[in-house]
């Protein structure tokens, strides 16, 4: 091995040192990983062919997609009455969110105390409630709205009780979660001087972990409002009962303006929530 | 040194501060009675119709999980489980085909937000413009819901799976590249500064620098998101963009009783199980890096 000086400014020496002290820089892709990668790909094609995808198909839907946003412009509501109809059902959609959101944490507080390692009652009941709560989180929102129409008619009270029941599952496991992440010294505290259980939960465990249950709730509210938007398209209230019968009747201005009404909204949810959160925990970034 | 506080200065600034938290605490819960009650009136909450139907709730449930058909009829389901799962064949292509959207739509987005998140982090060398445009598209991107999507997608692209997975595409690529473009800014700077430093293009410090630092985040980030979209595509039949959704849909609106549970029960496990092995690769990646 010569020591010249190559191209980059290194010697070969210098060179080899550095790929033998370096290995893992210098070293081709494994076999794993090609191989890792090959595979992604190859089910890629498998998925786009097995699902009917065809590069003029796309082109085709591409040129229609086109021609409907065009169609889009400039976005208007007809009259008064419309207008008013849509700014209704965008309130609706927001409360059904808030209500939504509020019925869970109400009913998923008492819940995760039992769902909670330290807090718990009997180990069957926390190991039924943690069950319980993994299936109502596991039925799509969607789904439960369905059910609730089927329970208590069509309208955004199906929608808050679809809200309400697919967030008792995902607010209790992130509410026990957090229980159990808790500091016990509190706790131990209160009852050493002779707090009974309620009493420990009540100041020993609930000053603590208010703001990170606050937060979590007020992620849940943003992300219900988003939810809140899409389940009117089965019938439980909110504006996409209007965005999916202006679509039907291809209304395409009335559509634009209702995606607009929808952006508006979300970010100022979000916007707010994320104000209050991080005024609540303190700038802190909340542990979801 | 000031003089220190009497028991009783103590004591009263104690009152005082207790009161005002009273005071305050009162406040804030009347304005939130009264937000609650808004709500209420908005979203038209109707308690007398809620007691009065509340008991078809539970009836409903129970229903799913009686058999409607066969020598086993008006019982238990476990009694008969291949009646219960009679369409198994038809339920489990659509399953997969349910995944395969999730899992184009997850591959493709995140490659999409792969290319847009160089440009909207603002230490990596973007102009700021196209740092700010690049922001606000995948905000755009992630705001609309994906069933909006799907809905205006499945009036251009037709009834099927393609508007599906271009509605979770879209979703995908505006929720990964802010994930992205949030841990490209909190990288490391001194490799970038070293590799600059001996001359590297912008390509090979993106290559040696960063991309060893995030690539494993986005990964992880990536196989989360995948494990949404599975859930996500598991509803996008009910706008008729393919997938399951499609006969959960029609299931529930035609009182299929049986089937709805079936169809259900297919799905909680799938998800259970992609949840499970997901959150194994997760740690495999975050653990090999560490």
């Amino acid at each position: 091995m010569a020591n010249t000086e190559r191209a980059d400014g290194y010697t070969e020496i210098e060179n080899a040192a550095m790929r033998a002290r370096y290995a893992s820089v210098f070293a081709p892709p494994s076999w794993g990983g090609r191989l890792f990668a090959a595979a992604a790909l190859a089910l890629l094609v498998f998925g786009l062919w097995h699902l009917g995808f065809s590069p003029s198909r796309f082109l085709n839907g591409v040129g229609s997609l086109g021609k409907l946003i065009v169609l889009m412009f400039p976005p208007e509501w007809g009259d008064t009455a419309t207008l008013w109809r849509f700014v209704k059902s965008l309130g609706e959609t927001v409360a059904i969110a808030f209500l939504g959101t509020l019925l869970a944490a109400g009913i998923a507080l008492p819940l995760s105390l039992i769902a909670a390692r330290n807090t718990t009652v009997s180990r069957v009941l926390r190991f039924f409630t943690r069950r319980s709560f993994d299936t109502l989180r596991g039925v799509d929102t969607l789904v439960w709205a369905l059910i609730w129409v089927n329970v208590v008619g069509l309208g955004p009270f199906a929608g808050v009780l679809a809200i309400a029941i697919s967030d008792i599952g995902s607010l209790g496991k992130l509410f026990s979660e957090a229980i159990e992440a808790s500091d016990q010294r509190s706790v131990e505290g209160v009852k050493a001087s002779g707090g009974a259980k309620l009493h420990t939960i009540r100041f020993g465990l609930l000053p603590q972990v208010a703001p990170v249950l606050i937060g979590q709730c007020l992620y849940y509210f943003e992300s219900n409002t988003r939810s809140a938007t899409i389940i009117g398209i089965v019938g439980a209230g909110g504006i996409g009962l209007q965005l999916s019968e202006q679509i039907r009747t291809l209304e395409w201005q009335k559509v634009a303006l209702l995606i607009i009404m929808i952006l508006i909204t979300v970010s100022i949810i979000d916007h707010v929530s994320t104000r209050l959160r991080n005024a609540i925990v303190g700038g802190k970034p909340t542990a979801i | 040194m000031p003089p220190r506080p009497t028991v009783e200065q103590m004591a009263s600034a104690y009152a005082a501060e207790v009161a005002l938290k009273r005071r305050r605490f009162l406040v804030s819960t009347i304005g939130f009675a009264a937000l609650v009650v808004l709500a209420g009136w908005m979203a038209e909450i109707r308690l007398d119709v809620f007691f009065a139907n509340i008991h078809k709730f539970p009836n409903y449930i129970a229903r799913l999980f009686v058999l409607d058909s066969g020598p086993f009829a008006g019982h238990f389901v476990l009694l008969d489980v291949p009646a219960w799962f009679w369409g198994i064949g038809k339920w489990l292509r659509l399953l997969v085909d349910t995944l395969l959207i999730a899992y184009v739509a997850t591959f493709l987005g995140a490659l999409f937000a792969f290319i847009a998140c160089f440009l909207a982090a603002n230490n990596l060398g973007s102009s700021h413009w196209s740092s700010f445009a690049a922001r606000r598209f995948l905000e755009f991107c992630r705001t609309v819901p994906e069933l909006v999507f799907a809905l205006i997608f499945v009036m251009a692209f037709g009834l099927g799976p393609i508007a599906g997975i271009l509605a979770i595409v879209i979703h995908t690529t505006g929720a990964l590249g802010k994930l992205f473009y949030e841990v490209l800014e909190n990288v490391d700077q001194k490799p970038i500064e070293g590799l600059v430093a001996s001359g590297a293009s912008w390509t090979k410090t993106m290559r040696f620098a960063v991309l060893p630092q995030v690539l494993a985040n986005f990964l992880s980030y990536a196989l989360l998101r995948f494990e949404i979209n599975v859930r996500g595509a598991s509803v996008m039949g009910f706008v008729g963009a393919g997938g399951i959704g499609q006969d959960l849909m029609e299931a529930i609106r035609k009182f299929y009783y049986p089937d709805v549970s079936a169809i259900l029960v297919l799905i909680i496990i799938t998800v259970a199980l992609i949840d499970l092995v997901t959150e194994r690769v997760r740690h495999h990646f975050i653990t090999q890096v560490s």
